[in-house]
């Protein structure tokens, strides 16, 4: 397969850059209409838009129109500088967050030796764009969302990172490659038919790592800091526009970021299983079908729970946190590392 | 019970304890929030200006009046037979059963009565309204509290309901069909059994409900010992409907005090509950919903024939006098206290309207919340803008 | 108040034991604080109280009557409003001169009544069934009364809303102040001789509707039957 990945030079990056820039927003658009659009309206017993396109399909471009077009209303008493940064920070977090997810043998913008660890390091960044849009909207309800969300997403930072420990232990790797590898190399004692996702091993910590995006993406029944019938939006409260625009873009890339993770992390990212004898030139095609598959289902998953909990108040959210998933991740990680040893 | 009422001791001292933090030692001055009066939590235009220590509400003081209308004033100017277009208003999403009462009480007044085919009618359309009224609100409750599906349904079985009173008043939301002696017009051939179709779906409904909602742990932990309010306090404030019953207090103005409907024909039930917390009077206002299914599917079988207006005079003149007629609406008690001085409009209607009172608790029942349970409780209580205002 | 049935006395001069024995009761606890009291058989009481004794009445109903459900706190303005029904449409003016009538005489309702205005409530004994309206008479040009906030902590916000509404003043209130109306507004708009302005700019033509129907040769205030179509 001659392909364009054997280039080699700085421009090969731009391109995989260039590549991903298209890339994500589509994800993004996509999960938009499959789930907030349409599996919504059917759990809602509604048809959702039908107009734009068929089944409205294009109800989406509709939309940008429409925000594209609001004025850009800044309030008065805002901090007008750090009141236009955030939403380009999170924009700017999320699509970090895609560097390092790989969707091919080669097709990975860059694969960092300690993936994983930068993919964590760079999601919680959003938090200092939250709390910047909370707190220079300068109006009360922005602030009780923007402090809410640094609440949550601190107390869930942890469980996070602990359940993915469960799976770098088992791994030995904290490359998102080779972890991918390892799934599709393994067997389960002895039969290698499906490898061996982690999932199978880790489904502790996979619900943790669930539960915790959840939370991180700030969704029902963990979406406090945007509460519509409490604090009427949270930080969102003041955005118009285009910049409503982007923070509510960056909210469905996260979510697709954060399945793609849990996907390559537990359900053996983008490679189909060794013994199935597919070859490696044949994945370079297969392999983003593949991820792309399973990142939408979970955020499927992420979207169906969020439109069917209700709402859990803040204490309980950071009582779920530290009393429940924290000491649960750390039982998985100790039980992991101690099977680790011994098998 | 009483594990719950130490919660909202410890909920009280709390309240007390950070005004105390607020005033004297910290020095920080509490953030003072307002919600409303357009905030999506308050339905309407009810303001609520809270007192913050941090997420903990330390005071909160409702204002209200944003959309007074002044029925008492314009009730005074008007015909008997027009101040049943203007009660239509007050609690727009059960309108049917703010004419009852305002007839009822003028009914009495005048000494007659309305014939047993109207009385008949009156009671099947005064529960159809509660329908739908609380249908609305169990879908509400769970909007509130983030759940977003449980409103679609409600919006969907709700309109089955209201096209029941369209099709029998003519009006979906403002029927304007009862009148002095009788009602408007006869039913339209083929309702009943309609009737008792769309109650099947609102039974549905409910089921759908206890599952989607009342099922989730989250729902409950939301809810549960959440916004108590004691029997003997929520007597105090006059408190009605199904906050007065999920507080455990048996009282039923359709049994202990029924005025001209014909409940006590039917064979229902009356359901409280003890704890008296915001899951209670969900509860009980599920309950009551199905409850209300069972009455209409039994006032379709049994409506007599036979005329629906008695004899009234073209030119209504209620003697003079007073009377108070209350009946137990969808939110809760309400009632006309009327006088009349012999002329052809009311010399004084005072409108007991059940939300007033049932909001009037919030400066103590706020007391000491967090801000999300600001939103439970409110919804929990169930008010409508308009019942409050007037 | 030990039936717990509200008894409708069938036999030929109608009494009604339940309520003759709340107001008896009533006077026992309060004595000579009880001044009149009217009852319509079988449906409801009305008792005059003194003004001074306000709120040792509504303890009394309280506690030792067990009216514990609070149901209203209002006020009745007795004087006949002197812009008349404020319905006569411009062609009853014209054809009958209804501003001509004269403005009638002040007719207090049950249980009498000295002043303009009086305060009433209602409780109610949720255990055994039975209601009260109490009244008091607050007097003409300040009137005013104790709160009931001590009493039943409802009375609260009803007390705003007369204050606001017919500017009675509820001594021992403890945030007596606006509840609908703007905190500028001047006036108490339930009062009987506070216009209703749009009545003033345009009178209302509704009138017509009790006219009788064109064709009917019936006197106005005969019974014309509606007869159901059934």
């Amino acid at each position: 397969m001659m392909l364009a990945f054997e280039f080699t030079g700085w421009w090969v990056s731009a391109l995989k850059v260039l590549i991903a820039a298209i890339v994500v927003p589509t994800c993004a658009a996509i999960a938009v209409y499959l789930f907030l659009f349409k599996l919504i309206s059917f759990m809602q017993s509604r048809l959702g838009p039908m107009e734009a396109g068929p089944h409205g399909t294009a109800q989406l471009l509709a939309e940008v129109a429409k925000w594209l077009q609001k004025e850009d209303i800044i309030p008065d008493a805002a901090d007008k500088k750090l009141f236009k940064l955030p939403p380009f920070i999170i924009l700017g977090t999320t699509f970090l967050m895609f560097v390092v997810i790989p969707a091919g043998p080669t097709a990975v913008v860059s694969s960092l030796p300690a993936g994983i660890f930068y993919v964590l390091a760079v999601s919680s960044i959003s938090v200092i764009g939250v709390l910047i849009a909370g707190w220079a909207s300068s109006n009360k309800y922005a602030l009780m969302g923007g402090i809410r969300a640094a609440g949550q997403l601190i107390a869930y930072e942890l469980p996070m990172v602990l359940a993915v420990l469960g799976v770098v232990i088992q791994a030995g790797t904290l490359n998102l490659q080779e972890i991918v590898y390892q799934q599709s190399g393994g067997e389960i004692f002895g039969w290698s038919g499906i490898g061996n996702p982690y999932i199978l091993t880790q489904l502790v910590g996979f619900l943790i790592f669930m539960v915790a995006v959840q939370a991180e993406l700030g969704q029902t029944p963990f979406d406090m800091p945007v509460a519509e019938s409490e604090v009427v939006g949270g930080y969102l409260v003041e955005y118009t526009g285009i910049r409503f625009l982007v923070f509510f873009l960056s909210e469905f890339a996260g979510a697709v970021g954060f399945s793609a993770i849990a996907a390559t992390l537990f359900l053996g990212g983008w490679n189909l299983p060794d013994s199935w004898g597919i070859s490696r030139g044949l994945m370079h095609f297969i392999g983003p079908i593949v991820i792309l598959t399973k990142a939408m289902a979970l955020t499927g998953v992420i979207f169906w729970v969020r439109f069917s909990m209700p709402r859990l108040r803040e204490d309980q959210l950071q009582k779920f946190a530290w009393k429940f998933l924290i000491p649960a991740s750390l039982l998985n990680i100790a039980v992991t590392a101690v099977l680790k040893v011994v098998l | 019970m009483t594990a719950i009422t130490d919660r909202q001791k410890l909920a009280y001292i709390a309240g007390q304890a950070a005004d105390a933090r607020v005033n004297i030692e910290l020095e920080t001055e509490g953030m003072t929030l307002n919600m409303g009066p357009q905030h999506p939590a308050t339905h309407g235009t009810l303001r609520i200006v809270a007192k913050l220590d941090g997420e903990q509400v330390i005071a909160a003081d409702p204002i209200m009046g944003y959309m007074h209308r002044g029925y008492e004033k314009l009730a005074e100017v008007r015909t008997y037979a027009q101040v049943t277009t203007l009660v239509n208003r007050i609690d727009w999403l059960g309108s049917f059963a703010n004419e009852v009462p305002f007839i009822l009480a003028s009914e009495q007044l005048m000494g007659i009565e309305a014939p047993p085919r109207a009385q008949w009618i009156r009671t099947l359309l005064f529960e159809l309204s509660r329908v739908a009224n609380i249908i609305l609100f169990l879908g509400d409750m769970a909007v509130q509290l983030g759940a977003l599906t449980p409103v679609f349904f409600a919006f969907r079985d709700r309109e089955h309901v209201l096209n029941q009173i369209e099709s029998a008043t003519g009006g979906r939301f403002h029927p304007n069909f009862d009148r002095i002696g009788g009602i408007k017009d006869d039913l339209p051939k083929g309702w009943l059994a309609e009737t008792k179709a769309t109650m099947a779906n609102v039974r549905k409904f409910c089921d759908e409900m206890e599952e989607l909602v009342m099922g989730s742990q989250i729902f409950e932990a939301r809810t549960r010992g959440i916004g108590v309010i004691p029997p003997d306090v929520a007597q105090q404030y006059g408190l009605s409907g199904a906050n007065l019953r999920a507080s455990g207090v048996d009282w039923d103005i359709r049994r202990d005090n029924n005025i001209g409907l014909v409940y006590d024909k039917l064979d229902w039930k009356v359901w409280t509950h003890t704890d008296g917390d915001s899951f209670a009077r969900f509860w009980v206002r599920m309950q009551e919903t199905r409850e209300a299914c069972n009455m209409i599917e039994q006032l379709c079988d049994g409506v007599p024939s036979g005329p629906i207006m008695a004899k009234v005079p073209r030119i209504i003149k209620v003697p003079a006098g007073e009377a108070f007629v209350s009946t137990e609406n969808p939110l809760g008690e309400m009632g006309y206290y009327i006088v009349s001085q012999g002329d052809l409009t009311p010399f004084r209607v005072k409108i007991r309207t059940a939300s007033f009172n049932n909001v009037s608790i919030t400066p103590w029942i706020l007391r000491g919340v967090y801000v999300p349970d600001i939103i439970t409780i409110l919804a929990s209580l169930y008010f409508i803008l308009g019942d409050i205002d007037r | 108040m030990s039936s717990n049935e509200v008894e409708v006395a069938e036999e030929a001069p109608p009494t009604d034991e339940l309520r003759e024995s709340l107001v008896s009761r009533l006077t026992e606890l309060v004595g000579d604080a009880v001044l009149e009291h009217h009852i319509v058989v079988g449906k409801d009481v009305w008792i005059r109280v003194k003004n001074e004794a306000w709120v040792e009445v509504g303890n009394a109903v309280r506690v030792p009557m067990g009216a514990r459900f609070f149901g209203f706190v209002s006020a009745i303005d007795w004087m006949p409003s002197p812009y008349g029904r404020s319905m006569d449409s411009a062609v009853d003016t014209i054809v009958k001169g209804a501003t001509d009538k004269p403005v009638p005489e002040m007719v207090t309702g049950y249980a009498g009544g000295e002043s303009r205005f009086q305060v009433i409530a209602r409780v109610t004994n949720l255990k055994a069934g039975w209601s009260l309206n109490l009244k008091t008479d607050v007097g003409d040009a300040e009137p005013s009364v104790a709160s009931w906030t001590q009493v039943y902590a409802g009375a609260d916000w009803h007390e705003r809303e007369v204050f606001e509404m017919f500017g009675i003043n509820f001594v021992g209130h403890p945030g007596l102040r606006k509840i609908y109306l703007p905190g500028d507004f001047e006036g108490n708009p339930m009062r009987k001789d506070f216009p209703l302005l749009a009545r003033m700019v345009k009178p209302w033509p509704g009138i017509v509707d009790t006219e009788p129907m064109p064709g009917a040769n019936e006197p106005a205030d005969a019974a014309s039957s509606e007869e159901a179509v059934s």
